[in-house]
């Protein structure tokens, strides 16, 4: 079961991360020539795969329950931020991200940036440094994931068809992937996140959960049903709230 | 150097500091409960809603 988490919990997060960076990409290509762009893509990927190569194996060096007690704090605060953020969206409270608002604007800046001779750099040092600032929060999902289960070469694997399949689409494509519903997957990847967060947290803390691995269900069920409730209590203080205000 | 600093800070902590904190304070808790010779499984589940609540309830009350 939990096999079944990590791919979906790695795939989704690194979809998402990749539409947004796919965007910057597009949006540089564009306007300023595939060559240098995708070299930075190029580049930043190599840099992703050498950190996941590299601080996978070398987690898994640490003793299970301080491994555990690691990643589960570590996915707890940071998928506790994508939830928030997210039923933050979800309840009206926070702007939903708009991919082609972000296209305008990266394309805007990259024709105001002046031309010169040789190797593009300005393409070079933006698609290198979206997909590489986008891709760390891939590579930290995919190396806490499977670090913390074993399961690495999984975790891996459900990043890289994501990749496959941001890439083919957006080849297709050729705009940014606006009516992908980026929200709700960062939804599900935060209650996600935040489950894993929780159940390995208190593991590697010494504490059993009953039932072992079934008690991730269990989490999973509760941290969406306080997530859900949220966004409703939130959105129904909105709308008493708006008429006060206006 | 500040950058970098930054960019982790954001990466891990995010808008709101409290939750983070809470967060860890929670895990030392399930630590030392267990270490008192409990089993304190049940700590974080609540825990960790309260905490997601009170940080939305700051959000959301923030002029924006």
């Amino acid at each position: 079961m939990s096999a079944v988490f990590i791919f979906a919990g790695a795939f989704l997060a690194s979809a998402v991360e990749m539409v947004e960076a796919l965007t910057i990409v597009l949006a540089v290509g564009v306007v300023r020539g595939w060559r240098a762009t995708l070299v930075g893509v190029a580049a930043a990927g190599v840099v992703l795969a050498v950190l996941v190569a590299a601080l996978g194996p070398a987690l898994r060096l640490l003793p299970i329950e301080a491994l555990r007690l690691l990643v589960g704090t570590l996915l707890l605060t940071f998928g506790l931020q994508w939830l928030r953020k997210a039923i933050l969206r979800a309840s009206g409270y926070k702007a939903l991200h708009d991919e082609e608002a972000a296209f305008e604007h990266e394309r805007a800046l990259a024709e105001a940036a002046g031309e010169r001779a040789g190797f593009d750099w300005y393409a070079f040092t933006i698609s290198f440094k979206g997909v590489l600032l986008e891709g760390l929060e891939v590579a930290f999902i995919v190396i806490t994931f499977g670090s913390a289960q074993g399961r690495l070469p999984l975790a891996a694997a459900a990043a890289f068809a994501a990749l496959v399949m941001v890439a083919v689409i957006g080849v297709l494509v050729r705009a940014p992937l606006a009516r992908v519903p980026e929200n709700t997957i960062k939804f599900a990847v935060g209650v996600l996140l935040t489950t894993f967060g929780t159940f390995w947290a208190v593991e590697g803390a010494g504490a059993d959960w009953p039932g072992g691995d079934l008690a991730l269900l269990a989490i999973l069920v509760f941290t969406l049903a306080v997530s859900l409730g949220l966004v409703r209590l939130l959105r129904r203080q909105r709308l008493t709230v708006r008429p006060v205000q206006a | 150097m500040r950058r970098f600093a930054t960019f982790w800070w954001d990466f891990l902590v995010g808008d709101d500091w409290r939750l983070a904190v809470g967060v860890l304070l929670g895990i030392a808790a399930t630590v030392l409960l267990h270490l008192a010779g409990l089993d304190p499984w049940w700590l974080l589940p609540p825990l960790v809603a309260l905490l997601l609540a009170r940080s939305l309830q700051r959000a959301s009350r923030r002029p924006s």
